[in-house]
């Protein structure tokens, strides 16, 4: 039931890009003009290709969310049976957090969450 | 409260007492797909007529007048004109991701959309783990940004998609550390069943002081997430043109622009459920006359009533601080918020532990 669910809004979604540009493809007006293929960078004629090496400044918070993306995971199939652990799941998450919050604390030492 | 499950099984008893089994599905799901359709544009023509509105007032100005009474039917000329212009694909792109990008986007924020509990009977994907589907669901919108920007060829969209790219995967960490918050008062990760709890009182009151710092929380979060607000970075249009969407023309430009509102709609839905109350309506204890006249307002009533409050928090937000710099967000995010949701998630587990909530 669900999984149909799923699969209908996923169709849905799909549909509704595919007849909003359907009707706009059908209904716009077509006109050929060689400047109209050009990148659009506030009028200067574009130099070089953009898809070159480009200094990616934040992957290091990339790296990070990623740490912080997987502790998430955990700590939701923790959250729905933490009111049936008590004070035994408190204190089991704190050593988790306690790591996870001295990974953080190591990065902002270490000068990762600057802007370089 | 007024049960709309009657409906879908009177409407599933309709069809199935005239038409074999399977086909009656078929029929069941082609209607919510046509449904969902038509409230997601509604919705995303509630919401610019809103915005344009709203920063009209903000600005002393009126805004849109002219066509309709109260420029109503603006919107719809609007679209209308979109739909008429042509779809330009400039030479040097990556024809197949560029045509790709607005099916990922729309596909991420249509999904989000199909979660949240309208009233009672009345959700699409109703999964017992809701929330966490949402915030899977929502994230695949960082990568049809990513796409956008990459396959167009542009500089400018370079630029903006990975600023946004950068921005939108860090506060994703505080919107996941505030809504953990509410899971773990809850122990639920289902939404109705989120809203069932708080039939004797919304969380935002019920886990007094974390709950109202996770609101805080989510509300700046949230916005960063949806590129908006002070933290419109990825397509500020006084330095980047128009960000990650600067090559996209017509309705493909006019895609984009669809899913950004609707996103601001579906953080602000989820914040009206997970913190408000959803469609619960106001009960406050002992006061038996004042509850009963409450529950006689429709439940949907509620929920979008709520969900409009916050989006207008949230445009007020927009409309009244200047933005930030790349950096200021970041750091921002990483060194204020995200501890502050640790900490202020272990509060909530103490609360929770020794039973001081409501």
């Amino acid at each position: 039931m669900y999984f149909t669910l799923l699969v209908v809004v996923i169709l849905t979604a799909i549909a509704l890009v595919a007849v909003a540009l359907g009707i706009a493809r059908a209904i716009s007006p077509r006109s050929y003009n060689p400047q109209k293929g050009e990148a659009y960078e506030c009028g200067i004629p574009t130099r070089g290709r953009s898809w070159m090496q480009f200094k990616v400044g934040y992957y290091l918070f990339a790296i990070l969310f990623l740490m912080f993306d997987v502790e998430t995971v955990f700590l939701f199939s923790w959250a729905v049976v933490v009111q049936d652990l008590g004070t035994y799941g408190l204190v089991s998450i704190l050593f988790f957090l306690v790591v996870l919050i001295l990974g953080l604390a190591y990065a902002w030492r270490k000068g990762a969450l600057e802007w370089k | 409260m007024f049960d709309f499950s009657i409906i879908t099984s009177w409407v599933h008893g309709l069809l199935t007492s005239w038409m074999p089994e399977g086909l009656a599905i078929f029929l069941e799901c082609v209607i919510v797909g046509v449904c969902l359709l038509l409230m997601y544009a509604v919705i995303a023509i509630v919401m610019i007529f809103m915005e344009r509105k709203v920063c009209a007032a903000f600005q002393c100005r009126l805004g849109p007048m002219r066509v309709g009474p109260w420029g109503t039917v603006q919107v719809f000329c609007d679209v209308i004109k979109m739909l008429t212009k042509e779809i330009i694909t400039i030479r040097h792109s990556d024809r197949f991701l560029y045509n790709l990008a607005p099916y990922v986007v729309i596909l991420a924020s249509v999904l989000a959309f199909a979660c949240l509990p309208v009233s009672r009977g009345l959700e699409i994907l109703d999964f017992n783990v809701g929330v966490f589907f949402l915030m899977a669901a929502s994230s695949i919108g960082v990568v049809g940004i990513l796409l956008a920007g990459w396959s167009s060829n542009n500089k400018y969209s370079l630029i903006g998609a990975m600023r946004s790219g950068a921005q939108m995967i860090s506060y994703e960490l505080s919107i996941g550390l505030s809504i953990l918050t509410i899971v773990v008062l809850t122990d639920t990760m289902q939404f109705s069943e989120i809203v069932e709890r708080q039939a004797d009182g919304w969380f935002i009151f019920k886990g007094h002081i974390p709950a109202l710092i996770a609101f805080v929380i989510y509300l700046i979060a949230g916005n960063a997430e949806v590129n908006r607000g002070p933290f419109d970075l990825p397509e500020a249009e006084s330095e980047l043109t128009a960000g990650y969407h600067t090559e996209y023309s017509g309705m493909h430009f006019g895609l984009f622009y669809v899913a950004e509102f609707v996103n601001l709609f579906i953080i602000s839905g989820v914040a009206a459920t997970i913190f408000l109350g959803g469609w619960m309506p106001l009960h406050i204890p002992g006061w038996e006359g004042f509850n009963t006249a409450m529950d006689y307002i429709p439940g949907f009533v509620w929920f979008f009533a709520k969900a409009f409050f916050v989006v207008w928090l949230l445009m007020w937000i927009k409309w009244t601080f200047p933005r930030l710099r790349i950096d200021q967000i970041l750091t921002l995010e990483w060194k204020y918020l995200v501890p502050i949701g640790l900490v202020n998630l272990l509060l909530m587990v103490i609360v929770v532990v020794f039973k001081l909530h409501f």
